[in-house]
């Protein structure tokens, strides 16, 4: 695709670069890059491709501005809070480079919309913030056979690589099943470094262009990951696993029906009846007739200590199954909350227990 | 034998240290998760994957001697 000579003024200092020149500046110009969310990934992302001069960006985002983006997503000022993001980032993008053709999607992604988005651009960029469109997110690249630029980020560490690219592994091959549901929390519960998004969206901004250019080495098959606390960069190998790649090519006919948010254990996947710290407490101080199954390490503090406990770890919860209580109620507790359902769930399942209770955000306040 | 682990993100809350030298007593991965597990419990709420001398391995990886470990969560932050 031809530069105007205003364009080639502006890229002037990619042009310099033997490995780029106007040839590669071309190649950018001629790209199509989709990024999915304009959040601490998306806006520097968004920045440094539209200053690069990659020729048609689509931005999807159904999310408006808060005043609490503003620590980290860049692109965004106070005069922006209320509005959508894909659309103010578009607006801001423009006067960055009004050489960029823009296709703002101020909706949510979907299944419904991701096949059709996704085939109308060479490279997609992950920059959303939960797992069940980080999954819906691979498997609609694997599907439409689109190359993966992945980036996310947990407190002060972050991690990128290039899935699906010539035959290289996927999200699957690295995670093949999303983690338990409320296990991993996410920025808005535990807080984020303001500057981090924006060290991992430039790598991954890097990965787009040399992708685009074909010059270096890409992280195709390496998971880059970075600690800003102690600056430290690994480099870890993931292998793909044609099992994972095959299994998403399979379903290919049920993904516009396939829900996410129930695999990814958002809804329920699992009725589990609770009941809280303070249910139990009254249920203590009654005369109900019921058993407590402790499934923590013993050394797990607070203990309860009480005659009807019985503490049985997760990890050897099969040794336990004859001295759990079939004729009364059972609660079953941990820490948190979230090892007992587990248990419940291997107990019901595998073991056909019907009489089990789980603790609310466990025991750890008792 | 010494093993060295390395811990990132929620493994490293789960266990309390970003870093940590172990004797290698283990012969494959999973008997060292199952060993990680009962010391360190929260890691069961956290599915983690491990790498063995920089490459993500499966549980049935034969552990032989010196090697570095990390344990490497899943983040989904953005």
């Amino acid at each position: 695709m031809n530069l105007t000579n205003q364009e080639k003024n502006r890229y002037s200092r990619h042009i310099l670069l033997g490995k780029i020149g106007l040839e590669g500046q071309e190649k950018l110009k001629a790209a199509k890059v989709l990024v999915i969310g304009v959040g601490g990934l998306g806006c520097p992302v968004l920045q440094y491709l539209t200053a690069a001069g990659v020729g048609e960006l689509g931005i999807i985002d159904y999310d408006i501005i808060d005043e609490t983006n503003l620590q980290r997503q860049i692109l965004f000022t106070v005069n922006d809070i209320g509005k959508n993001k894909a659309e103010v980032a578009k607006n801001r993008l423009k006067q960055l480079n009004p050489h960029i053709n823009f296709n703002v999607y101020p909706e949510k992604l979907t299944t419904r919309n991701a096949l059709n988005l996704f085939s109308e651009y060479d490279i997609i960029v992950d920059g959303t913030d939960n797992f069940s469109t980080r999954y819906l997110v691979n498997d609609a690249c694997v599907i439409t056979n689109k190359p993966l630029i992945y980036g996310a980020i947990y407190k002060f560490e972050g991690q990128v690589t290039v899935f699906n690219y010539k035959g290289g592994p996927t999200y699957r091959c690295l995670f093949p099943e999303p983690p338990k549901a409320g296990s991993v929390p996410n920025c808005s519960e535990i807080g984020v470094l303001g500057v981090l998004p924006g060290l991992i969206g430039t790598q991954q901004a890097n990965e787009v262009i040399k992708l685009i250019l074909g010059i270096g080495k890409l992280l195709s098959g390496k998971l880059l990951t970075y600690d800003s606390l102690n600056n430290s960069f690994l480099t870890l190998t993931i292998n793909r696993s044609e099992e994972q790649v095959q299994k998403v090519l399979d379903e290919k006919s049920n993904f516009k029906d396939f829900d996410y948010d129930f695999f990814c254990g958002i809804i329920s996947t699992f009725d589990v009846n609770e009941i809280s710290l303070d249910e139990l407490r009254k249920m203590f101080n009654s005369s109900d007739n019921f058993q407590l199954v402790d499934v923590r390490q013993e050394w797990e503090q607070p203990r309860v200590e009480k005659d009807n406990v019985l503490i049985a770890p997760l990890n050897e919860l099969e040794s336990y199954v004859t001295k759990i209580a079939t004729d009364k109620k059972v609660i079953v507790v941990c820490q948190h909350g979230i090892r007992s359902i587990a248990a419940i769930e291997q107990l019901e399942k595998e073991y056909n227990f019907n009489n089990l209770i789980n603790l609310q955000g466990g025991i750890e306040n008792w | 034998m010494t093993l060295k682990l390395k811990y990132f993100g929620m493994t490293a809350e789960a266990s309390g240290k970003d870093e940590e030298l172990l004797d290698n007593n283990y012969s494959s991965v999973k008997e060292l998760k199952a060993d990680l597990l009962a010391k360190y419990p929260n890691l069961l709420e956290i599915n983690f994957k491990v790498a063995v001398n920089q490459e993500i391995v499966n549980d049935d990886y034969k552990l032989s001697g010196n090697e570095e470990i990390a344990l490497l969560p899943p983040f989904a932050g953005g």
